[in-house]
């Protein structure tokens, strides 16, 4: 039997229906982050809780996808959005649970489990209402955190599949249309027109063609696609079945690392589901279109998210790079027409059905069309997951969802694009983010890392520890990507170790030149980003570092010297209490004095004095 | 038929052509290290790179694999490809300061030091990948292999364990551009790639010519008698 649009609907009546027999619904986060600080327990202490006393047909607890607040898990939301708490369970399980009990029972809300920003701040009691969260906009993410990913029923109860169904009725060449139209750019760096790249595939010759989800997701920290396919695992696959009708394909495979085992389960089990919902299968909704999925674990190296890496390794082979002079639409997996996308530039597919070309072209600037997932990470107060608009500017991010910098420090650069973006400083605070922007200024978009730097991080030491990831990532088949990155960081290592020579700056750009003009893949084409990016911009950074050599940020350790000024040191003795090697002596209520034969040059006392005494040379 | 212009010459070629193969014929030259008459190329060196005008566009395209294209301007010598050159040249000299293919071509292009820490623990390899492929397209048996990533790529057997497919016929060593292979016959046996082969004799001259291995290949595969194949070249 084949599924119909009223199957659909029965479907999401009876959800919802039965829903609405529960007084309370609460929602326990169970992506990968928040099920590592112990979110499974809460969830299994709280059902046992809640059946011994009897309340267990009246309160629903069920698990969520990603809120993106991972560094905060266990979240728990209440109700629909009504309350958020976070930490639930990490210092003391009962007191919270205990604490749940309350709020379900008496909605007495517990101050202590409210969210808070990093820096300790005011707490919020609705999600709605936390700066973090109230600047996004959430399309990809709409229903991260609020459905159960392994429910096929509540994606179909919140309009799920229906995106498919309408699709199936149009032309396969109005579909391709909408998407232009849309504006739509590829989400896994390039910023590729999705629509052009679909048409494409469509044209190029050959009865087997494939489509590929890139969810390899290499950027060390990242986890934009992770909280999507552990969250909302049956959007990526509803956009891949549309993209395979339009294209005229009939086999979608997703590519994700192995390092994502709950994400490949949710993913299993959402294509086991629509499967057997008929949302799979031979003639779709009666359609006469047959469409399947196949999971593929990569290694995870992060060459492999590159294209034809990626087939390769899909197709059994090592996971290397091939020259492109034959795009993958025309002659990709198995030598077949084969349309790769970024999980996320799946997931949107849906919404631009659903809402029309025309919705989704109204978001956005004139050239970056819809939003975009970020993860904010580094020196700002709030840190997370979070989906914009394009064209907001960095400083909306930074300061209005960031919260602004931790410890009120000075803002100094904030790191876009992933392993290979660039560094930009304060004078591009207002620069809207969208791809065209940030690649003009040296950095990208890239896949959405974005992280945030302060005065005390050295830009030279920046540079070094992208190119450190670059060296050992670099798949080492191409002469330029596998020597030259190496080279650039000996290069920029002695530069940090106080044993730069003049010249060096020249060496690194004339380099990182010829390393990105003749590298075979992207990976070695812009693994110079990070050091010439650096060097725009803070080029006197490197001078000082190469001609004076001093660290202004306090950070490359053969470069400084921690001491303590006599007049601002009022004898607190925090630093001496702090420091991890105990060189610092001192009795109270008098002046403090650092043993340098025994520094270790770690920072901690500069970073704990209150009182500005302690001063890097 | 396409046609486009080298460093400003109009030619002439066949669609789908190979850009290397028709700048050689017209005469520019391009210098090569991984690629191959017979076996092509897997685009590994770089060496090769080229600059190539489009409309506005300007790209670097790996002339060995590239395939000629209609209205193309290619530039073989241009500021930015001398640039490559050297830079590869000297990143390779870097890696096998031992090598005298390296050392030569190199100094053809004016590198003659390198401004790294050269690297004692790479041999001559540089990583062009031409023994796999002849194992592999000429002799047909696969028993080489590239292991690792980035700094730490090797050319090896599998497991670096000796080849359970190597017939010791040694085609890597004599394809390899730098020498880098390392052959050993000796006392009446083989070494190559940490396996040892017992050489067969000649019944004629009593010389030592071939690893009995290879010669059973030979036999199996193209049905000539062992007897016959024993006999050494010089001998026939
Ligand atoms: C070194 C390298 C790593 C990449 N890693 C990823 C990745 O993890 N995920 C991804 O979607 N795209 C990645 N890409 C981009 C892909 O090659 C490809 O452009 C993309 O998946 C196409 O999908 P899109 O058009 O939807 O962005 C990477 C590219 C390079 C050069
Ligand atoms: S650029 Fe780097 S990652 Fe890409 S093929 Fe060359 S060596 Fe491999
Ligand atoms: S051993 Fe020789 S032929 Fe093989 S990859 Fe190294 S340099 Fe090339
Ligand atoms: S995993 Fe729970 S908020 Fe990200
Ligand atoms: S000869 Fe073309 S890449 Fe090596």
């Amino acid at each position: 039997m084949n599924i119909t649009l009223e199957q659909l609907d029965t479907i999401s009546l009876r959800y919802i229906d039965a829903m609405s027999k529960y007084s309370k619904i609460i929602k326990i986060c169970c992506g990968t982050g928040c099920v590592s600080s112990g979110a499974l327990k809460v969830y299994e202490e709280l059902k046992r809780v809640l059946t011994d006393r009897g309340l267990i047909d009246e309160v629903l607890v069920k698990k969520t996808g990603c809120h993106g607040l991972c560094e905060r898990g266990p979240i728990v939301v209440l109700g629909d959005e009504e309350i958020l708490y976070q930490s639930v369970g990490k210092r003391n399980i009962n007191e919270d649970i205990t604490a749940l009990l309350k709020t379900i029972g008496e909605n007495e809300i517990v101050d202590r489990l409210l969210y808070q920003g990093e820096d300790k701040g005011k707490r919020y009691i609705s999600p709605r209402d936390i700066p973090f969260y109230a600047g996004q906009k959430r399309i990809v993410l709409s229903l991260n955190g609020i459905i159960d990913p392994e429910d096929i029923e509540e994606y179909i109860s919140k309009g799920g599949y229906r995106a498919l169904y309408k699709a199936l009725l149009m032309e396969p060449e109005e579909i391709i249309e909408w998407v232009e139209k849309s504006g739509l750019r590829g989400r896994g760096g390039g910023g590729f027109p999705t629509g052009t790249k679909w048409r494409s595939c469509r044209v190029a010759h050959g009865d087997i063609k494939y489509v590929v989800a890139n969810g390899d997701e290499g950027d060390p920290g990242a986890f934009m696609d992770r909280s999507l396919m552990e969250g909302n695992p049956h959007s990526i696959i509803e956009g891949m079945i549309i993209g395979g009708y339009a294209i005229g394909s009939n086999q979608g495979f997703i590519y994700v690392r192995d390092e994502y085992p709950l994400a490949v389960n949710r993913l299993i089990k959402a294509i086991e589901s629509a499967r057997s919902y008929g949302l799979l299968g031979k003639n779709i909704f009666d359609s006469g279109f047959d469409f399947d999925i196949k999971i593929f674990r990569g290694g995870g190296a992060f060459v492999c998210g590159e294209s034809t890496a990626l087939m390769s390794s899909i197709e059994g082979k090592s996971g290397e790079p091939r020259a492109k002079y034959i795009h993958t639409v025309e002659k990709g997996l198995w030598e077949k027409p084969t349309n790769l996308n970024n999980v996320e530039t799946w997931a949107c597919v849906p919404h631009i059905i659903n809402k029309g070309w025309n919705w989704f072209a109204s978001i956005g600037t004139p050239n970056s069309k819809g939003t975009k997932v970020f993860s904010l990470v580094g020196k700002v107060k709030n840190t997370g997951l979070i989906e914009v608009p394009m064209g907001i500017t960095l400083r909306e991010i930074i300061y209005d969802l960031g919260g602004g910098i931790r410890e009120d420090k000075k803002f100094k650069a904030v790191q876009t694009g992933g392993p290979s973006g660039g560094c930009l400083p304060e004078a591009y605070l207002e620069m809207p983010v969208d791809f065209d922007s940030l690649t003009r200024l040296g950095s990208m978009m890239g896949s959405g890392g974005m992280i945030v730097m302060d005065e005390r991080n050295c830009m030279v030491d920046v540079a070094r520890y992208f190119l450190k990831f670059l060296v050992e990532e670099s798949c080492g088949k191409c002469t330029p990507c596998r020597e030259g990155v190496r080279r650039m960081f000996e290069i920029v290592n002695r530069i940090c170790n106080g044993e730069g020579k003049k010249g060096d700056i020249q060496h690194l750009e004339e380099l990182a030149h010829a390393i990105s003009l003749s590298s075979l893949c992207g990976l070695g084409q812009s693994a110079p980003n990070p050091v010439l990016s650096t060097i725009k911009y803070f080029r006197d950074e490197y001078i000082l570092h190469i001609e004076d050599k001093k660290c202004p940020a306090g950070v490359c350790k053969a470069l400084i010297k921690f001491s303590i000024q006599p007049d601002k040191c009022t004898g607190c003795m925090r630093c001496a209490m702090e420091c991890p090697v105990k060189c610092i002596k001192g009795a109270k209520k008098e002046v403090h004095v650092i043993d340098s034969t025994l520094c270790i040059k770690c920072g901690t006392c500069y970073d704990v004095c209150r009182f500005n005494a302690v001063t890097i040379e | 038929m396409v046609e486009f212009k080298i460093n400003g010459k109009k030619v002439q070629a066949e669609k789908g052509e190979i850009l290397l193969d028709v700048a050689k014929r017209e005469g520019h030259e391009i210098p090569t290290l991984c690629h191959h008459e017979k076996l092509g190329s897997d685009g590994r060196c770089r060496l090769c790179v080229v600059e190539i005008h489009r409309g506005s566009r300007r790209r670097f395209v790996a002339s060995c694999l590239y395939p000629v294209e209609n209205g193309i301007d290619v530039y073989t010598d241009s500021r930015d490809v001398l640039l490559i050159r050297k830079t590869i040249l000297e990143l390779l000299l870097a890696r096998c300061p031992g090598s005298d293919t390296i050392k030569n071509l190199a100094s053809q292009y004016g590198v003659f030091d390198v401004r790294y820490t050269k690297d004692t623990d790479k041999g001559k390899c540089i990583l062009c990948g031409q023994c796999i492929r002849a194992c592999e397209s000429i002799v047909g048996v696969s028993a080489l292999c590239m292991s690792g990533k980035g700094p730490e790529k090797k050319v090896t057997t599998p497991f670096d364990e000796p080849s359970e497919v190597c017939i010791g016929c040694g085609a890597c060593a004599v394809i390899c551009p730098t020498g880098h292979i390392y052959i050993e016959d000796k006392d009446g046996y083989r070494t190559i790639w940490r396996k040892k082969f017992e050489l067969a004799r000649c019944p004629k001259c009593n010389r030592f010519h071939a690893p009995i291995e290879q010669l059973e290949f030979i036999s199996k595969k193209t049905g000539v008698d062992m007897e016959e194949l024993l006999i050494c070249q010089n001998c026939k």
